[in-house]
């Protein structure tokens, strides 16, 4: 128990920091109503150009912004494969992710992982997050504010006072149409592959910020670091929605829920790591189990446990 | 207003599901005309008003609609000339936004979509009075989810959005027929109203040759992508269900006793 309480804030950290991509798999799954695979690479596409552009002494502001750079690359090939060369979406997303494999090991010099120094204690200070500094804040070695979950949580805030400004705009509604109805968007002048393009652009742009921000967490990127992203991006959304849904209406609030839901996951896994003596390695067929029961649970609440009730007319 | 010349389509080529949908229509709208399409299934209706839409390409032909060949625009590109409603209910809105922003989308028509706000209080005040005419209460639910509106709502609400940004033409693909009697003649008179007080050009497939009659100064039959029929003004008029049922014998060669949909 005592180990779980000592790591609780650690996994409050990295919560927060797959909320953002959470965040962006929202953005596809949800608004654009597409399922988005591009995710699982994107996200260590950002963590691989943040880490060697630090490593190279970039500053970090630059080297992340570099990182949500290629991301929104990452979307546009996803978008140009989806709408220019009409495959579907999803398979466009797989294309994607297949390529960046090998761009990622290119951009980490045809390495599997590539590391920040934080033994040198200039670098660690230049670091906006680390894991580190959990330890430092709770030992009083740093101000309260150089916490991760500090930062991370201002960085979500952040995030989602931007993409809450966003869609209230013209271009923004545009884009929530083509989700709710691709004919009705046309029908009203609006270039649907366009507002797709957009939102793939978008939503991966914020995958690969939090790949940064998670690489600079951990002070490394590694090639397989976004393997079942996308999962853990749904499993964000899924759980955010089935326990805020009835009191988060606003859509600022709705994006809060998801990354509320990235914390809860990444706390019970953390749980269900501390408390039982299982092999990590289960983590992700627990995850996917995971999931698919929360992803079945509407279709059979639908299909199985509506009943008609008798006497009572429907129109009543 | 529109010109359609020589206009061709055919879905499939090629394959045996191959199918001949428009066969050479020449077909030209003058300004304020109200046009009723009628014909039975499979005769090329909605796909004439698919054509002029810009759904997909046609093979041969051209488009020109107030002057502008649009037959090689995109759909979204067509969209500034164009208001539709659809056959379903669903098509022409969207379910998860609120009354007021698919309003505020269909104003933005044949506009640039920017970064200034999706909607503005001012639009809030002039879309409650404008909603107050289809007289369904919806000026007190503007902020209601359009998923939770009726059929017959949601296409008095289409109707509005396709008129906001007055359109060259007006495309109205069966909007009734997916609706109870009583809703549907409700939404015919809603039309009526709104293409009188806007004087709009407007083009009206429907499956019903009473309203066909009854509406509009213009009439159309086809058959077998071909238009055979188009009677206007005073003549249009006098026209009965006989003279149609007849003239459609006459002019198709089948018997319309056969084809139970021209009927419906």
């Amino acid at each position: 128990m005592g180990g779980f309480l000592n790591a609780l804030p650690g996994a409050v950290s990295q919560g927060l920091i797959w909320g953002i991509m959470a965040i962006g798999v929202y953005i596809t799954f949800k608004i654009l109503d597409l399922a988005d695979l591009t995710v699982d690479g994107s996200f260590c596409t950002g963590g691989a150009t943040f880490v060697v552009l630090f490593a190279s002494g970039v500053s970090v502001p630059v080297a992340l912004l570099a990182a949500f750079g290629v991301g929104l690359l990452s979307g546009l090939a996803t978008g140009l494969l989806h709408t220019f060369c009409g495959i579907p979406a999803i398979l466009a997303g797989i294309l994607t992710q297949l390529g960046l494999w090998s761009v990622n090991l290119a951009i980490m010099g045809m390495k599997a992982n590539v590391a920040i120094n934080v033994i040198n204690p200039e670098n660690l200070d230049k670091l906006w997050v680390s894991l580190r500094f959990v330890q430092d804040v709770a030992s009083g070695k740093r101000p309260f504010f150089r916490h991760p979950i500090f930062i991370v949580g201002l960085f979500t805030l952040g995030v989602i006072a931007i993409l809450y400004w966003f869609f209230g705009t013209e271009l923004g509604s545009s884009l929530r149409a083509t989700g709710a109805n691709s004919h009705m968007a046309r029908a009203q002048g609006i270039n649907t592959s366009v507002t797709t393009v957009l939102g793939l652009m978008i939503s991966n742009g914020l995958v690969a910020l939090s790949g940064s921000l998670l690489a600079q967490y951990q002070s490394f990127a590694d090639s397989s670091m976004g393997k079942g992203a996308i999962v853990i991006g749904l499993a964000a959304v899924i759980i955010g929605e089935a326990l805020f849904s009835r009191i988060f209406r606003n859509f600022a609030l709705k994006l809060l829920a998801v990354s509320l839901g990235a914390v809860i996951y990444y706390v019970v896994i953390q749980a269900v790591i501390s408390l039982s003596n299982i092999n990590a390695n289960y983590l992700k067929l627990i995850s996917a189990v995971i999931v698919a029961i929360f992803l079945s649970v509407p279709y059979w609440k639908g299909k199985y446990f509506t009943k008609a009730k008798k006497g009572v007319r429907a129109d009543a | 207003m529109l010109e359609l010349r020589n206009v061709y389509k055919t879905f499939n080529p090629g394959t045996v599901n191959e199918k001949r949908a428009l066969n050479g229509i020449d077909l030209t709208l003058n300004e304020g005309d109200f046009v009723t399409v009628i014909g039975s299934n499979g005769a090329g209706k909605s796909t004439v008003l698919n054509a002029i839409a810009g759904v997909w390409p046609i093979d041969a032909g051209s488009i020109v609609i107030d002057g502008q060949d649009v037959t090689n625009l995109p759909e979204h590109k067509r969209a500034r000339f164009l208001g539709r409603v659809f056959q379903d209910p669903m098509t022409g809105t969207a379910a998860t936004m609120q009354i007021q922003e698919n309003l505020a989308l269909a104003k933005r028509r044949g506009a640039a979509r920017t970064l200034r706000p999706g909607i503005t209080k001012k639009e809030m005040e002039q879309y409650r009075e404008q909603l107050k005419t289809l007289d369904l209460g919806l000026e007190d639910r503007m902020t209601a989810k359009v998923g939770l509106l009726s059929g017959g709502q949601r296409q008095a609400l289409t109707l509005l959005m396709a008129t906001l940004q007055k359109p060259k033409l007006l495309l109205l693909d069966e909007h009734t027929a997916a609706l109870d009697p009583k809703t549907a003649e409700k939404v015919l008179n809603t039309t009526d109203t709104i293409i009188r007080e806007n004087h709009l050009t407007a083009f009206m497939v429907t499956h019903n040759m009473k309203d066909a009659i009854a509406h509009g100064n213009r009439l159309i039959m086809m058959n077998e992508g071909k238009i055979i029929f188009d009677v206007a003004g005073e003549e249009k008029k006098r026209l009965t269900m006989k003279d149609l049922l007849d003239k459609f014998a006459e002019l198709s060669g089948s018997s319309i006793q056969s084809d139970k949909a021209l009927l419906a």
